[in-house]
């Protein structure tokens, strides 16, 4: 074995509800300092039946205890194709909690959260340059309510102009979200085969006076920047529609090439992605979205403006698409980005950019060969290998999870779909040589067991907390909830 | 830069590896045309502790719960997080950590999230929670296209008024496009949705009817007879809980009989952040299982029979079934569910209690003091931590007065509800001591005199 793997003890834990013991408490509140007071009876509910009761210390030890089954990108290595998972850095994490911003309720006056708007408004710019946007709204709460507040605008438009296009143009590589979001918007998905790369020639064909617009993401799932957008979104605009960028992978684009300047209308950010913050176990994301100007009235609600008054947030939109959730948005997240931002500037950006593609690349020239590369296009911040060339009956979910006994994260598999066996490898720009060397060696190393130790691959992971999962089970046989 | 950790002969032997003379011609697969050709417009970086001086800056030009006599609600709850939560939150396996794709390295998400669905499922009165949506008016929209779903030929939905005007708002926004038809129920005198309008517009066409409980003027909705009086012509109960900590003290939505329990989990362990993020919780009964929206977590086996947790019944999800999803959510709100459950964990059975018991006490306290000023009419009739007040004058007057005095009194209603010009919404919790609402109501009363 070459990974990063070796030995450690590994603690067993209940479930809280297992470990609760009645009289045991965790908490501590003030005396009461007013009458006691009580509902009518009625309305009174019993006693909550299996809540746990456990002290401080027990639950400190319980969720320590959990924490540790856990591969997080501070544990190692996160190649995760198209979820960008880069260091966080720790400065934001201190940020988001500075008493002034995590205290802030989101009902106090605007002249008393100045700095909040302000913040919002300086990070609504910044993410304007990055990506040649006029304007931006900060409210979704993660890429996929990006892609909804995104689509609902371009009908609104569409509408707004009398017009009553059906349908979507969504390539084969999409991420699932992207027609997921388009049915919600009620429009009709049409799928486009690409080959590697979308042609103009597939977009104009299917290209009708029913198309609302095209959702593309760029580069995409395979890494490769569309060489043809100019040419498609002029023919979609052309046809009367609008081009949507699905922006999870502007990780490789800073500084390089901004969507707003060849033809995008639309875009989600993903500030988990890209701007470094924590992905959480799931999230909470961040999926802000930049317009070109002719969408710009259809903006969500609240929209942060400044005048010479100063900051504060404009409801007075009438042809808003109304709001995707409560509140302005994950401000908690914002304020992780927008430190990033100000920590790297406009040149570390790029130069992050640089170094994403550096790795990407990197890792596909060691690879290359012994696995098998479908597209052969110059890649950008990610490369997507095949399992075409394991041997005896191995594959791609086998790779994965051998890795796992090296001591790595698997990369995302399986998708996207036009690959046989994907495995969809993203290093990001925070990993050195070194890492990238370990990864690769085991790699190597996994693809030689295939030939000689097949069972090996079969068996893994062996050095995990638990072995294969059976997922069927779980699936037939549903337990969604402990119960006494 | 300190997060990029390549030194230059790093970068010299990579590209040698890949063949490139230079770091430029990554980018050969970049069309010309698509090339910006500036320096991007953005400010050289800045090292830490410059960085978090500008930060602190800005934080400090906010006006801070902890410093202001606050009574605000309204969607966000001020309670006191016990250090426990964000000590814990913040180890890093758990928060650098992603989706849980891989089970056999992510248990401890797994299993913390499952935790997380079994305390939601206890608190609510329901069969089934998913591992969270966005937030609370996120997950109504979620629950009325879940009914819409459920109801087949049922396409219309009746929404309360009372219903926090940000949740109808996100309902209104997911439902643009859809062929759903919205329908508004007023409220009563009692500032509860109206029975009588109820009975009049529920027909067969009725897929939901959607209430809030605390709704938004604090009132206790009564939840028994809205779900007798749904269940009758064949209508769901959706129920959105803001306010989950009374759930600690009132009966829960399932026995009352709703039939899919929505709401914000801000108030368990969540700082208020300027309102997000926060989380959304979503429960079912058995019979919706298969129409949940989002990630759910299941308990299973590994090979050798131990007991372990994977994401389950991922037929309904959008990487799976695309456009023909339950829903395009894609992530869950992760940290968040972590930090309800350490929350919950913590208080348990009796802390629960007594918390919701304080919260009901101080409120009942600051309402009896307040309705005793002449021109002050709070709501009537039962509430948890917060209630509806008609003022003597106008709420932005009132309001900008009693900040001058460091209070900040409560929500102006106005905005959402012209007719209740002097109207506010005030919030009372165990943060608010004795003496703050006593000045409170001081405040108030120098106004009115």
């Amino acid at each position: 074995m070459s990974g990063t793997e070796s030995r450690g003890l590994v603690l067993d834990e209940k479930l809280l509800f297992e470990s609760s013991d009645p009289g045991r408490i965790g908490y501590s509140l003030a005396e009461l300092d007013v009458p006691p007071a009580v509902p009518a009876t009625a309305l009174l509910r019993e006693e909550l039946t299996g809540f746990p009761e456990l002290s401080e210390v027990d639950v400190v030890r319980h969720y320590t205890r959990l924490s540790t089954w856990n591969y997080g990108v501070d544990s190692g290595f996160y190649p995760l194709g198209s979820c960008t998972m880069k260091y966080n850095p720790k400065i934001n994490e201190k940020a988001a909690r500075l008493p002034g911003f995590a205290e802030l309720h989101p009902h106090t006056p605007d002249h008393l959260s100045q700095g909040a708007l302000q913040l919002m408004y300086e990070l609504q710019d910044a993410l304007g340059e990055v990506s040649g946007f006029p304007a931006i709204t900060l409210q979704p709460a993660a890429g996929a309510q990006g892609e909804f507040a995104g689509m609902l605008m371009i009908r609104a438009c569409h509408e707004a102009n009398g017009e009553r296009r059906t349908k979507v143009l969504i390539p084969d590589t999409a991420h699932g979200t992207n027609p997921a979001s388009a049915a919600l918007c009620g429009y009709q998905v049409v799928p486009i085969a690409s080959d590697g790369q979308l042609s103009a020639a597939a977009v104009a064909e299917a290209m009708d006076s029913d198309v609302a617009g095209l959702m593309i993401t760029n580069p995409n799932t395979l890494g490769l920047y569309e060489k043809e957008i100019r040419e498609i979104c002029q023919i979609v605009h052309d046809g009367g529609g609008l081009v949507y960028c699905d922006g999870a992978n502007l990780n490789a684009l800073m500084g390089i090439s901004r969507p707003g300047d060849i033809g995008i209308d639309v875009m989600h950010f993903n500030l988990h992605k890209t701007f470094s913050t924590p992905h959480g176990g799931g999230g909470p994301g961040s999926g802000p979205v930049g317009v070109v100007e002719a969408l710009q009235p259809f903006l969500p609600v609240p929209q942060v403006v400044r005048s010479e008054a100063g900051y504060r947030l404009d409801y007075d939109r009438p042809q808003s698409i109304g709001r995707v959730k409560a509140f302005a948005g994950h401000f908690g997240i914002l304020v992780r980005a927008y430190a990033y931002i100000l920590a790297m500037g406009g040149d570390g950006l790029r130069r992050a950019t640089e170094l994403a593609v550096l790795n990407a690349n990197y890792v596909r020239a060691r690879l290359e060969g012994v696995y098998d590369l479908p597209y052969k296009q110059r890649s950008l911040h990610e490369v997507v290998f095949s399992e075409n060339n394991l041997a005896n009956d191995c594959h791609t979910l086998d790779v994965a999870k051998r890795l796992i006994d090296y001591g790595f994260h698997p990369p995302t598999i399986y998708f996207p779909l036009v690959v046989k066996g994907a495995l969809m490898i993203e290093p990001t720009e925070t990993e050195s040589k070194q890492v990238l060397d370990e990864f690769c060696d085991a790699l190597l190393a996994i693809a030689a067991e295939a030939q000689e130790h097949p069972e090996l691959l079969k068996q893994a992971p062996v050095r995990a907390r638990v072995k294969r999962l059976d997922e069927a089970l779980a699936a037939r046989k549903p337990k969604l909830r402990w119960e006494d | 830069m300190r997060y990029l950790p390549h030194t230059s002969d790093d970068v010299r032997q990579m590209l040698e590896t890949i063949g490139l003379a230079g770091i430029e011609e990554l980018f050969s697969g970049v069309p010309d045309a698509c090339r910006l050709s500036r320096p991007l417009a953005i400010a050289p970086g800045c090292s830490e502790s410059e960085l978090l001086g500008r930060l602190k800056k800005l934080a400090d030009a906010n006006a801070q719960v902890s410093e202001w006599d606050a009574f605000l609600g309204g969607g966000a709850y001020n309670h006191f997080i016990p250090a426990v939560v964000d000590h814990l939150v913040s180890r890093s396996e758990f928060y650098t950590a992603y989706t849980p794709y891989q089970p056999e390295i992510s248990q401890g998400t797994l299993q913390a999230i499952f935790e997380y669905q079994t305390m939601i499922c206890q608190l609510t009165g329901m069969d089934i929670a998913n591992a969270s949506l966005y937030d609370g008016a996120s997950a109504c929209a979620e629950a009325v296209l879940l009914a819409v779903r459920c109801a087949r030929k049922r396409s219309k939905i009746l929404l309360s008024q009372a219903l926090h005007p940000q949740y109808r708002e996100t309902v209104k926004t997911y439902c643009r496009y859809l062929p759903v038809e919205i329908e508004e129920l007023p409220f009563d005198a009692g500032y509860v949705t109206d029975l009588q309008a109820l009975k009049d517009r529920l027909d067969e066409q009725v897929a939901a009817v959607v209430v809030g409980y605390p709704n938004y003027f604090g009132r206790i909705e009564e939840l028994a007879t809205l779900a007798e009086l749904s269940h009758a012509r064949g209508a769901r109960l959706v129920t959105a809980v803001a306010e989950p900590l009374a759930l600690g003290l009132f009966k829960s939505p399932g026995e009352l009989g709703a039939d899919v329990v929505v709401g914000e989990g801000q108030s368990f362990g969540i700082p208020l952040s300027y309102g997000g993020p926060g989380i959304g919780f979503f429960a079912v009964k058995k019979q919706d299982m298969r129409a949940l929206p989002g990630r759910l977590v299941g308990e299973t086996l590994d090979q050798d029979g131990k007991r372990g947790y994977v994401l389950t019944l991922a037929t309904r999800e959008q990487h799976i079934r695309r456009e023909r999803a339950t829903s395009n959510i894609c992530s869950n709100q992760g940290m968040c569910t972590l930090m309800v459950g350490i929350y919950l964990a913590l208080h348990g059975k009796r802390g629960l209690r007594q918390l919701a018991e304080q919260n009901y006490s101080k409120a009942a306290y600051a309402r009896r003091r307040i309705g005793s000023l002449a021109g002050f009419q709070p709501v009537e009739g039962e509430v948890f931590n917060e209630f509806a007040v008609l003022c003597p004058e106008p709420a932005a007057q009132l309001l900008a007065r009693l900040e001058k005095s460091g209070i900040l009194a409560g929500i102006p209603l106005c905005r959402d509800y012209p007719q209740l010009e002097n109207g506010i919404l005030v919030c009372v919790t165990e943060q608010n001591s004795k003496q703050q609402i006593d000045r409170l109501v001081a405040g108030l009363a120098g106004g009115a005199a």
